[in-house]
C-alpha cells in the first residue's frame, strides 16, 4: 500500500486521500485508518467520514492545525495494529416481483439476460458497506456483479419511494427516503436502514457485509410510517 | 412554568426548526444541518438566556407570520436586516420583546440578509432526531419545517425580563460578499485557467439557494478531465463543480459524500455571513493558505465569543 496523500479542506479538516476510483483494497486502507483513528483517537480529532479511497478527518482547529494532524494520522498509519472490527453479517429481505422491482425487465433487456438470471445473479452476491452518502442512512453497498452492472439512466426519475432496492454500476442502495434517483429498481426492501432505534440509529456500519434473501410480494409492505 | 401556545399563520419555505446541529453523524450520511447562520442563532438564544445553541424557528427571505392563542413568552430576534412587526409597532431585527395573548408577530425581508433568528424563553414542543431538534431540509427529519396554518406550542415558557429591547448586531454578522478559500481537495481535476477563473472571474449567488446549497452564476468551469471520480467525503463550504461546469457552495444540509469534483473550500468562518448574501449578489474567491486559514478563523471564533459573552451579561443582568 503506497502512503496516502494529505489534503487539506478549509481550515477544519484534512482528506486522506489512498487513491481514486471504486476498489475493494483502496477501501480497506480507508477502514482500516478509520478504525485505528476511533480505537485511539487523537485528542483533537472531532470525526472521521470513509469514501471510496479517501477518509475525511475533521479536527479542532482551536486546538490543533493541519500539519500537526497529519503528524498523528501518520503515527497510526505506521503503528498499523488496528484491523478493522469483523465485519458484521446483514440478511435483507428483498421482493423481486412485478409492481415491486419496477425496472428488473429494463435490467434483463440491458444486460442480454434472462429476468430469472438477472434476480439469481443479485441474490448470489455478497455486499459490502464502502460508506454512507447522498442522505440519511443511503448506504452505498459494493458488490453488484460484473454482468449487471449499468451505467445510470441519463436522467433521475422523481419520487422514487422509500424501500427501493437501486442499483447502478457496481453499487446497489436500500433508499431511505422518497427521492428522486437515476439508479435501477431492481427489487423492494421491508428493511429499514433508518432504525429509529435511538441505540443503534443506522443499521449498518461502514465494513458491514449484506446478502439479500427473497421474498414475496405479499411481506415486502413495511409494516409501520 | 406556563405554555404558550401560537399558531403560524403564513409560513414561506424554509422556515424550520433549527438549533447548534448534529455532528458527528455524517458517516452515515447526516450533515449537520443546524443554522444557517450560527453567529445569530447564538445572539437570538443568548440575548434571552438560552443556551447559545437552543432551538430556534429559522425564518428564510419568505418571512413568517405568527399569532399568540395563550400564554406568554419572550422571545428576540436577530440575524439579517429583515423587518418585525409586533402589534402597531414596526422595527428590524436584532430585538427583544414580549408576546403575549392575542398579539402578532409579522416577520418579512428587509434591506439585507436571507436568514433570521426567532427565540423564544421556553422549550418547542416537537421531536427530536439522533439528540437535535434541527430540521434536515430534505427529508424533515428533526423539529420540522413550518407550515402555514400549524399551531406551535412552547413549553415552560418565561416572560421577557426587564431587558432593552435594542441586540446590538456585529460587524462579523454582516453579509459576506468576501470569501476565503483554501484550493481543493480534488482542485487537480481543474486546470490552472480554472483556479484563476475562480479568483479573477465575475462571481454571483443565484435563487437557486436553499440550505443545501447556494448555487453560483458565473464563468464555466470546465473540469479538464473526463469525470469519473468516485463518491468521496465532502464538508460544508465545499465549491463543487458538477459536470455541467457550474460552481455550489454547499451549506448545512449538504449531502456527506459525492461524486463532483471541490476545486476550494470555503473557510468555515466565513459560511455564516456567506449565509446572510441575497440572491444576484456579486462575490468574490481570496486564496489562503491553510495555516492562515486555521488563523483567521481563530480570530473570527475569539470575537464571537467575547461578543455573546457580552450578551450573555447583558441578558444575566
Amino acid at each position: 500500500m503506497q502512503s496516502p496523500r494529505f489534503r487539506p479542506v478549509a481550515e477544519h479538516s484534512l482528506l486522506v486521500e489512498f487513491g481514486e476510483g471504486v476498489d475493494a483494497t483502496l477501501h480497506q486502507a480507508v477502514l482500516q485508518l478509520d478504525a485505528a483513528l476511533n480505537a485511539a483517537p487523537p485528542p483533537e480529532m472531532v470525526e472521521t467520514v470513509p469514501g471510496n479511497a479517501c477518509l475525511l478527518v475533521r479536527f479542532d482547529m482551536l486546538r490543533t492545525d493541519h500539519a500537526a494532524m497529519e503528524a498523528a494520522i501518520r503515527q497510526r498509519l505506521d503503528a498499523r495494529p488496528a484491523e478493522p472490527a469483523e465485519p458484521r453479517q446483514h440478511q435483507i429481505d428483498i421482493c423481486y416481483d412485478e409492481g415491486c422491482a419496477v425496472d428488473l425487465a429494463a435490467i434483463a433487456a440491458a444486460t442480454g439476460q434472462s429476468e430469472d438470471t438477472v434476480i439469481a445473479a443479485h441474490l448470489g452476491a455478497t455486499y459490502q458497506v464502502f460508506m454512507y452518502g447522498f442522505a440519511p442512512g443511503y448506504a452505498y453497498l459494493t458488490g453488484v456483479p460484473p454482468a449487471l452492472q449499468l451505467p445510470r439512466k441519463p436522467a433521475a426519475i422523481r419520487d422514487i419511494p422509500a424501500g427501493s432496492v437501486l442499483i447502478a454500476s457496481s453499487q446497489c442502495i436500500i433508499s431511505t427516503l422518497k427521492m428522486p434517483s437515476g439508479w435501477w429498481i431492481i427489487g423492494k426492501s421491508p428493511t429499514r436502514i433508518l432504525t429509529s432505534d435511538p441505540t443503534h440509529p443506522f443499521l449498518f456500519a461502514p465494513g458491514d457485509e449484506v446478502r439479500f434473501r427473497r421474498i414475496p410480494a405479499s411481506q415486502a409492505e413495511r409494516t409501520d410510517g | 412554568m406556563a405554555d404558550a401556545q401560537l399558531r403560524i399563520t403564513f409560513a414561506g419555505p424554509h422556515v424550520s426548526l433549527q438549533d447548534g446541529g448534529r455532528p458527528g453523524w455524517a458517516r452515515f450520511g447526516v450533515p449537520q444541518s443546524g443554522a444557517m447562520d450560527r453567529v445569530a442563532l447564538a445572539a437570538a438564544n443568548t440575548a434571552i438566556g438560552n443556551p447559545a445553541g437552543a432551538t430556534v424557528i429559522e425564518i428564510s427571505r419568505g418571512g413568517l407570520h405568527l399569532e399568540c392563542l395563550l400564554g406568554e413568552v419572550g422571545f428576540s430576534l436577530a440575524g439579517g436586516g429583515f423587518i418585525l412587526e409586533h402589534g402597531s409597532k414596526r422595527c428590524g431585527s436584532w430585538r427583544r420583546g414580549q408576546l403575549c395573548r392575542g398579539e402578532k408577530l409579522v416577520i418579512r425581508p428587509g434591506l439585507w440578509g436571507s436568514w433570521c433568528y426567532l427565540a423564544f424563553s421556553g422549550d418547542f414542543d416537537r421531536p427530536a432526531w439522533l439528540g437535535s431538534q434541527a430540521t434536515h431540509g430534505p427529508s424533515g427529519l428533526g423539529g420540522g419545517r413550518l407550515l402555514s396554518g400549524e399551531e406551535l406550542r412552547i413549553a415552560n415558557a418565561k416572560p421577557q425580563r426587564n431587558l432593552p429591547a435594542v441586540i446590538p448586531c456585529p460587524v462579523f454578522a454582516r453579509a459576506r460578499p468576501r470569501l476565503r478559500i483554501v484550493p481543493g481537495p480534488q482542485e487537480r481535476f481543474f486546470g490552472t485557467e480554472a483556479l484563476d477563473a475562480l479568483h479573477h472571474g465575475k462571481w454571483s449567488t443565484t435563487g437557486a439557494s436553499d440550505r443545501m446549497g447556494t448555487r453560483l452564476s458565473g464563468p464555466f468551469i470546465a473540469p479538464s478531465a473526463q469525470l469519473n471520480m468516485a463518491s468521496e467525503p465532502l464538508s460544508r463550504g465545499s465549491v463543487q463543480v458538477a459536470g455541467d461546469g457550474v460552481a455550489t457552495i454547499l451549506m448545512a444540509d449538504h449531502q456527506t459524500t459525492g461524486g463532483y469534483p471541490r476545486i476550494a473550500t470555503v473557510l468555515d468562518c466565513d459560511l455564516d455571513g456567506f449565509a446572510q448574501t441575497t440572491p444576484m449578489q456579486s462575490i468574490q474567491f481570496v486564496t489562503v493558505a491553510p495555516s492562515e486559514a486555521i488563523n483567521l478563523s481563530r480570530q473570527h471564533i475569539s470575537n464571537c465569543d467575547r461578543y455573546i459573552q457580552r450578551l450573555g451579561m447583558i441578558a444575566s443582568g
